[in-house]
C-alpha cells in the first residue's frame, strides 16, 4: 500500500483536519511533559475504577464528540445554503452525513447519557461504586478506543460514505470497496462491547446494591430509568454484535449474507439494523426523560408528579421499542398487513411517552419554578419535544410515509426529537450535576445565553426542514435546486446559531472553572431531593461513610427533615474499595491495534492484536487483588474536612 | 462494596462479590440468547439459499452429528457433577471430574473441525452461498464458545491448583459451570433447528 492511499489526500478541508489534530495532539504531548502530569494522568485517570471519574471521562469524550458532529453539520449546512454549491462534492458530502450521524449516536448521545449515569447513578442509590468497577473502567476505554478508531477514519484511510444506517448492498464490498466501511464496522463493534457491559453493570449495581432498605418503588427516576435503559441495552445490542459481524464477514471474508451474489439477502440488514436501531433510540432517549424527571421536580420543589405512573410508561416503552423497527421501511414492500401491524404498535408508543408529558406538566402545575439554566433546558424540551413526538405519529402512519418517507420532513422529525430530547437532557443533567462534578456551578448569565442561542437556533434550523420535506426534499442529496432555497438559508442560519450556543457553553465551562464560586455544602441547589445531594462536594472516593436507612421516595428530604447525614460518625467502618488497574486501558488499546488491523486487512496485525488482547485476559483471570480498606481514622478526617465541621 | 463473608451456604455465594458476579454473569447470558437467538434467526431467512453450492440434505451425516451431541451433552453432565463435587468441598473431584469435560470437549470440537473440512471439500464453505455462509457462522460462533471455554476452564484448573477451593476460585468454577451448560443448550438447538431439519429437507 502506498502512502498516499493510506492517507487522505487531495481535499483542502481535510488538509486543515489533519493540521489541527497534530497541533493539538502536539500541544498535548507538550503540556503533560512540561507540566510533568504523565504521571497524574496515569495514576488519576487512566487506570481508575472510580465511577465518578470514568463519568466525568465519557461527558468530557462526548463533548469532543460533539463538537466533530457539530462541525460536520455546520460543513453540511453551509453546503446546502445555496443552489449549486461547490464547499463539498458529493463524495465529500456522504462522507460527511455518514459520519455525523454514527458520531452523534453513538460517540455523543449515547456516552454522554453513560457519563450522567456513571456520576449520578451509584450516588442515587447509595452504593460505593458500580458492581463491577474493573469492567466499567474497560467499557470506557472499548468506547473511546471504538471513537477514535470511527473519528480518525477521514485522514486515514478515507471515511465511510454509506450512511449511518449503511445498507446493503451499498456498503456491501462490491459496492464501497475499501477501508472506509470497514472503520464502521469495527469502530462500532469496539465501542459496542463496551455499552454492553455497562448494561449488565448498571442491571447488577441497581439491582443489589441499593442502600438499606431502599426498595425500587423508592429509587430516583433517574435510577429506575437507567435500570430499563440498561435491560434495552442487554437485549438490543447483541443483535448490532452479530449484525456488524455478519457485514464484516461479508466484507473481509467474503461471506455472502447481504450480497447480491450466492443469493444473499440485502433487505435483511435492513431489519437486523433496525431490530437493534429503534431499542437504541430509546437507549438515548429513555435517560434523558429521567434527567427531566428529577430536573422538573428538583426545580418545581415538589415531589414528581405520578411516579409509579412515569416508571410503567418507561417499561411500557422499553418493551414497545422491540416490536416498531419496520416502520423505518415501510417503502420496501413488506405488504399492507406487516405495515399495518407495525403503524398500530409504532402509534401506541405515543401513549405512555403521553402520559409522561402529562405529568411533567402536573409536577409543574402550581409550583413555584427556580428559573436556572438547568430548569430551562427542561422547559424548553416540553413544547420541542411534542412537535416531534407528533410529527413521528405522522411518520407512523404507514400510508402516509410513503410520501414522508425519506424527505426533510423524517430529518426534521429526527433531529426534534434527539436534539429536544437528547441533546437539551444532556445539557440540563449536565449543568444540573456540574457542581457535584466539580465543585463549582457553571455561570448562570453565560448559560443563559448558550440556552436561548441554542434553543432558538434549533428552532430556526429544523422547523422550516418540516416544510421543505413536505416540498419534496429528500435526504442525503448533496446540492438543492432554486425553489428549496429560501428554507434552507433559514435552516443554515439556524445551524449557526446552535453552533454559537455550544461554544458559548464551552466557554462557559472555562470561565466557571476560573471565577465560579467553590461550592460549601453537598446540597448545591437547596432543594435536592435525591442522595447524590446528601454527600459533601467534592464527594469522597468512596462516596458514603455510612449508608442511611430509606424508607421513602425522596430519601433525601426526609434525611433534611430528621436532620440525619450520610456521615454518622459512630456508625463509621472501615470500607472495601476495589484498587486502580492500568489493564483496562492496555487491554482495549490492543483490541484498537487489532481493529486497526482488520480494517486494513492486514490479517498479521488484526492476530496479533487479538492473541495481544487474549494475554491480557489471562492475566485478569490470574489476578487475585482483593482491593484494600479505607480505615475508619481516615474516613472520619476526610468527611470532616469535606463538611468542614 | 462490603467485604463480609458468610460462614454458611454454598461456598461460591457467600461474599457480596461472588454473588454480584453470578448475577452478572447470568444476564450476560441472557444477551447471549440474543446473539444466538439473532444467528438462528438469519439461519431459518436464509435457510434453502444454497446457490450453486450442495444441500444441507446431502452434506450432513446422522452418525457424525450423533457422536459430537453425545459427547457434549455428556460433557455437560460430567460438569455438572464436577460442580456438585465442589459442593461437597472434594478439589480432587472437581478437578478431575472437570478434566474429563475438557476431553469430552475437545472431541466435540475435534469432530467439528473434521466435519467442517470435509465440507469444504465437498463445495460447501463460508464463501460459496447465504446459506452455507449462516451454517458456517452459526455452528462456528458455536464451536468458538466451545475454544474459549476450554481454554477457560484450563486456566481455572491452574489456579484451583495454586488455590484450593475458596470463594473466588469457587465462583469461578460455578460461572464456567453455567457457561458450559448454556453452549449445550445452544447445541441442542443446532442439533434440532440445523441438522435435523437439514437433515430431511
Amino acid at each position: 500500500m502506498q502512502l498516499d492511499e493510506f492517507f487522505v489526500t487531495g481535499e483542502p478541508l481535510i488538509y486543515a483536519g489533519m493540521v489541527s489534530i497534530a497541533l493539538v495532539t502536539i500541544s498535548m504531548l507538550f503540556f503533560l511533559t512540561y507540566y510533568k502530569k504523565w504521571g497524574w494522568l496515569w495514576r488519576e485517570w487512566l487506570t481508575t475504577v472510580d465511577h465518578k471519574k470514568i463519568g466525568i471521562m465519557y461527558i468530557l469524550s462526548a463533548l469532543a464528540m460533539l463538537f466533530r458532529g457539530g462541525v460536520d453539520a455546520m460543513m453540511m449546512r453551509t453546503q446546502l445554503a445555496f443552489p449549486n454549491m461547490n464547499f463539498l462534492n458529493a463524495q465529500h458530502y456522504d462522507e460527511i452525513f455518514t459520519t455525523h450521524g454514527t458520531v452523534m449516536i453513538i460517540f455523543m448521545a449515547m456516552p454522554f447519557l453513560i457519563g450522567l449515569m456513571n456520576f449520578v447513578v451509584p450516588l442515587q442509590i447509595g452504593a460505593r461504586d458500580v458492581a463491577f468497577p474493573y469492567l466499567n473502567a474497560l467499557s470506557f476505554w472499548s468506547f473511546l478506543f471504538g471513537a477514535m478508531l470511527f473519528n480518525i477514519s477521514f485522514v486515514i484511510g478515507g471515511s465511510p460514505d454509506a450512511g449511518w444506517t449503511s445498507y446493503t448492498p451499498l456498503a456491501g464490498a462490491a459496492m464501497s470497496p475499501g477501508p472506509g466501511q470497514n472503520f464502521y464496522l469495527l469502530g462500532l463493534q469496539l465501542s459496542g462491547i463496551g455499552t454492553l457491559a455497562t448494561g449488565i453493570n448498571f442491571m447488577v449495581t441497581i439491582l443489589k446494591m441499593r442502600a438499606p432498605k431502599m426498595r425500587m418503588f423508592q429509587m430516583p427516576i433517574f435510577t429506575w430509568s437507567t435500570l430499563i435503559t440498561s435491560f434495552i441495552i442487554v437485549f438490543a445490542f447483541p443483535i448490532l454484535t452479530v449484525a456488524l459481524a455478519l457485514m464484516t464477514l461479508d466484507r473481509i471474508f467474503g461471506a455472502q449474507f447481504f450480497t447480491l451474489t450466492g443469493e444473499g439477502m440485502p433487505m435483511m440488514w435492513a431489519n437486523l439494523f433496525w431490530m437493534w436501531g429503534h431499542p437504541e433510540v430509546y437507549i438515548v432517549i429513555l435517560p434523558a426523560f429521567g434527567i427531566f424527571s428529577e430536573v422538573i421536580s428538583a426545580f418545581a420543589r415538589k415531589q414528581l408528579f405520578g411516579y409509579k405512573a412515569m416508571v410503567w410508561a418507561i417499561i411500557l416503552i422499553a418493551g414497545l421499542s422491540f416490536l416498531v423497527w419496520v416502520h423505518h421501511f415501510f417503502t420496501m414492500g413488506a405488504g399492507a398487513f406487516v405495515n399495518s401491524v407495525f403503524s398500530i404498535s409504532t402509534m401506541l408508543i405515543a401513549v405512555p411517552t403521553g402520559v409522561k408529558i402529562f405529568n411533567w406538566l402536573g409536577t409543574l402545575y402550581k409550583s413555584k419554578i427556580n428559573n436556572t439554566v438547568a430548569m430551562m433546558w427542561a422547559l424548553a424540551f416540553i413544547p420541542s419535544f411534542v412537535i416531534g413526538g407528533v410529527t413521528g405519529v405522522m411518520l407512523g402512519m404507514a400510508s402516509a410515509d410513503y410520501q414522508f418517507h425519506n424527505t426533510y420532513f423524517l430529518v426534521a422529525h429526527f433531529h426534534y426529537v434527539l436534539i429536544a430530547g437528547t441533546v437539551f437532557a444532556c445539557f440540563s443533567g449536565l449543568v444540573f450535576w456540574y457542581p457535584k462534578m466539580f465543585g463549582h456551578k457553571l455561570n448562570e448569565r453565560l448559560g443563559k445565553w448558550s440556552f436561548w442561542f441554542f434553543v432558538i437556533g434549533f428552532h430556526v434550523c429544523f422547523f422550516p426542514q418540516y416544510f421543505v420535506g413536505l416540498d419534496g426534499m429528500p435526504r442525503r442529496v448533496f446540492t438543492i435546486i432554486p425553489e428549496w432555497m429560501p428554507l434552507n438559508i433559514i435552516s443554515t442560519v439556524g445551524a449557526f446559531g446552535m453552533g454559537v450556543g455550544f461554544a458559548i457553553f464551552v466557554f462557559a465551562i472555562l470561565y466557571s472553572y476560573r471565577y465560579s464560586e467553590r461550592e460549601k455544602t453537598g446540597d448545591s441547589w437547596d432543594n435536592g431531593r435525591t442522595l447524590e445531594w446528601a454527600t459533601p462536594t467534592p464527594v469522597p472516593f468512596y462516596n458514603f461513610a455510612t449508608l442511611p436507612h430509606i424508607d421513602s421516595q425522596d430519601a433525601y428530604v426526609k434525611l433534611k427533615q430528621e436532620g440525619k447525614t450520610t456521615f454518622e460518625e459512630d456508625e463509621v467502618e472501615p470500607i472495601h474499595m476495589p484498587s486502580n488497574t492500568g489493564q483496562p486501558f492496555i487491554m482495549m488499546a490492543f483490541m484498537f491495534v487489532s481493529g486497526f488491523g482488520l480494517v486494513f486487512e492486514w490479517m498479521w496485525m488484526a492476530i496479533g492484536g487479538l492473541l495481544a488482547v487474549l494475554v491480557m485476559m489471562i492475566i485478569r483471570s490470574f489476578d487475585y487483588d482483593e482491593g484494600f480498606h479505607v480505615e475508619v481514622d481516615e474516613i472520619k478526617r476526610t468527611e470532616r474536612s469535606a463538611r468542614r465541621l | 462494596m462490603s467485604s463480609h463473608e458468610l460462614k454458611t451456604g454454598p461456598l461460591e455465594y457467600r461474599t457480596e462479590e461472588g454473588r454480584l458476579s453470578i448475577l452478572g454473569f447470568w444476564i450476560f447470558l441472557g444477551a447471549e440468547i440474543v446473539l444466538f437467538a439473532t444467528l438462528f434467526a438469519t439461519y431459518a431467512v436464509l435457510f434453502g439459499r444454497t446457490a450453486d453450492a450442495p444441500s444441507p440434505g446431502e452434506l450432513f451425516e446422522a452418525k457424525t452429528v450423533l457422536i459430537m451431541t453425545f459427547m457434549l451433552l455428556t460433557s455437560s453432565f460430567t460438569c455438572g457433577i464436577a460442580i456438585h463435587e465442589m459442593r461437597r468441598g472434594s478439589v480432587k473431584g472437581l478437578r478431575n471430574w472437570m478434566i474429563v469435560t475438557l476431553i469430552l470437549g475437545l472431541g466435540f470440537l475435534g469432530f467439528e473441525i473434521y466435519e467442517f473440512v470435509h465440507y469444504s471439500h465437498e463445495g460447501a464453505t463460508l464463501q460459496s452461498s447465504a446459506y452455507w455462509s449462516s451454517f458456517f457462522t452459526l455452528a462456528g460462533t458455536h464451536g468458538l464458545h466451545v475454544t474459549l471455554g476450554i481454554g477457560w476452564v484450563i486456566l481455572l484448573l491452574i489456579q484451583l491448583t495454586q488455590r484450593g477451593l475458596t470463594p473466588k476460585t469457587s465462583r469461578k468454577f460455578f460461572v464456567i459451570g453455567l457457561y458450559w451448560h448454556f453452549l449445550d443448550v445452544v447445541w441442542i438447538f443446532i442439533f434440532t433447528s440445523v441438522y435435523l431439519i437439514g437433515m430431511v429437507v
